[in-house]
């Protein structure tokens, strides 16, 4: 228990620094720490596929990307512009109700359901797999639909706009 | 027992620790050496016996150069490019099989740091991460070529990590385990080997593991006719020492790992019919495990001293519209064949 308050209070500390820090690179950086310290969650949970997936889904692909655009974009000034405060007044408001449906949706949460309480070994790849191809084939399929649709388009937007330029 | 277990894994890691060193240093000397012989020249050869002491002095030079950071460079990311570059090339090698079990004393010692079930994973986990190195190091030098040289790297290595991923997938379908372990146990004797039933996978890979490890035709990131030297255009002493060295692990250990993915790791050819005993078998099979891996890093070095470099629009095109739908062709492939075999054989 000792081990998950210390690495939680680093996930929340590496995440204010994300918010905090001026630097859009540094900005990303604690960002990958941040997601560093979900992938230390996830084995702690023996979650090890997801642990994994985690790592090089989004700390060696997505964060690349992310850095990969920030160099591209070349913000030599270390603060952002300011927004006007009709932005910050919607950001918080937006904040607020995203944290409102969380807690709603948390209270209601069963904790004695078979998955949560149940198999501690469904985070193993073997276990994972075969939940994923025999119990809940219809949303994984569904889900690779979706991400398959958001791809194609993804290029079709790129596309457009070579044609016109 | 669990000091004794300590005690083992911290004695293999710091031998692998160290031969991976060792090899990295003499990769120097090899590369230099093979192109000497590509070129019709000797290499070098002044220092020691067949040049045998230039590694030393080449690290005993990179120490006592100056150390020059750059005004502009965000001095913090500057250092830890460099840091996260050998680190990440170092930690690869844990879930490598080096060898089967040596029997001491009627104990059985796995001559392999972490048998963990999500070895391939883990490795491609890593290597998604040394690309940070570069990044970090080309960003923090505040110039524009070596900005440039990060930019290459980060869009080059995760264009050429999908096809390596995909290229993988074909092989997971055939092995039916993530373990690294379990891979090269499979691949007992010689016709098990991998690369007989995943030759175009196995093609994919080695293309993908070039670009990985910026090898020449793939290094632009440290394209010098276009980039001066690339993202360590503003590196000097030992931390342009680490970043070259961290290149040599890398190729090491990538060269270890299609050994044990397609070529079967320490498994050699009428390896149980020479009634040998256990042991003898683990040091034959380790020294053949390191005769493939020597085979492939000479492999990397007579394709950097044969092909040019690529232009960077040949190098996306290949990683994108050539390689990609190889292994994604390969994966139907390897299905349709499994699907077949289990029906009907």
């Amino acid at each position: 228990m000792t081990a998950f308050y210390f690495v939680a209070f680093l996930s929340i500390f590496f995440a204010l620094m994300t918010i905090f820090t001026k630097n859009p690179v540094h900005s990303v950086l604690y960002l990958v720490i941040t997601f560093f310290t979900f992938t230390v969650h996830y084995i702690m949970l023996n979650a090890q596929f997801l642990a994994v997936v985690n790592f090089i889904v989004y700390m060696g692909a997505i964060m690349v990307l992310f850095l990969f655009v920030l160099m591209l974009l070349n913000l030599n000034k270390d603060t952002e512009p300011m927004k006007s405060n009709l932005v910050k007044i919607m950001g918080a408001v937006a904040g607020m109700c995203l944290l409102a449906t969380f807690l709603g949706a948390f209270r209601v949460i069963e904790l004695d359901n078979g998955f949560v309480t149940g198999n501690s070994d469904v985070g193993l790849v073997k276990n994972l797999g075969k939940v994923l191809f025999d119990e809940f084939l219809l949303p994984f399929e569904l889900s690779s639909i979706l991400l398959l649709t958001a791809m194609v388009g993804a290029i079709l937007l790129a596309k457009k706009e070579t044609k016109e330029a | 027992m669990e000091v004794a277990f300590i005690l083992e894994k911290l004695i293999l890691v710091v031998i692998i620790f160290t031969v991976t060193l060792v090899i990295a240093m003499y990769s120097t000397l090899a590369e230099r050496k093979v192109a000497g012989f590509m070129q019709d020249r000797y290499g070098p050869d002044r220092a020691g016996i067949f040049g045998l002491l230039q590694p030393l002095c080449d690290g005993g030079k990179f120490f006592f150069k100056e150390e020059i950071i750059p005004a502009g460079a965000h001095k913090p990311l500057f250092i830890l490019g460099p840091v996260i570059a050998i680190i990440t090339a170092c930690i690869s090698s844990a879930v490598i099989p080096w060898g089967q079990e040596l029997v001491i004393n009627g104990k059985a010692v796995s001559l392999q740091v972490a048998d963990v079930n999500i070895g391939v994973l883990y490795i491609f986990g890593v290597i998604a991460l040394g690309v940070y190195g570069i990044m970090l190091g080309g960003w923090a030098s505040n110039n524009k070529f070596s900005l440039m040289g990060a930019i290459r790297a980060a869009s080059q290595s995760i264009s050429y990590e999908i096809g390596m991923g995909l290229s993988l997938i074909a092989l997971l379908m055939v092995t039916g385990t993530l373990s690294v372990g379990e891979i090269v146990a499979q691949q007992s004797g010689f016709v098990n080997w991998n690369i007989w039933v995943q030759p175009l996978g196995f093609l994919v890979f080695i293309t993908c593991a070039f670009a990985e490890c910026n090898r020449v035709p793939f290094d632009l990131p440290e394209c010098e006719t276009e980039l001066v030297g690339g993202y360590h255009t503003e590196y000097s002493s030992m931390k342009l020492g680490l970043y070259m060295f961290s290149e040599y692990i890398n190729m090491f250990v990538s060269s270890a790992l299609m050994a044990s993915l397609y070529f079967g790791g320490y498994n050699f050819p009428f390896m149980y019919d020479l009634g040998l005993s256990q042991n003898w078998i683990t040091v034959i099979g380790v020294l053949v495990f390191f005769l493939k891996i020597f085979g492939f890093i000479f492999f990397f070095m007579w394709i950097r001293w044969t092909l040019p470099r690529f232009r960077y629009d040949q190098l996306m095109n290949l990683g994108w519209k050539i390689l990609i739908p190889l292994a994604i062709a390969n994966i139907v492939l390897t299905g349709v064949v499994t699907l077949v075999k289990d029906t009907y054989f």
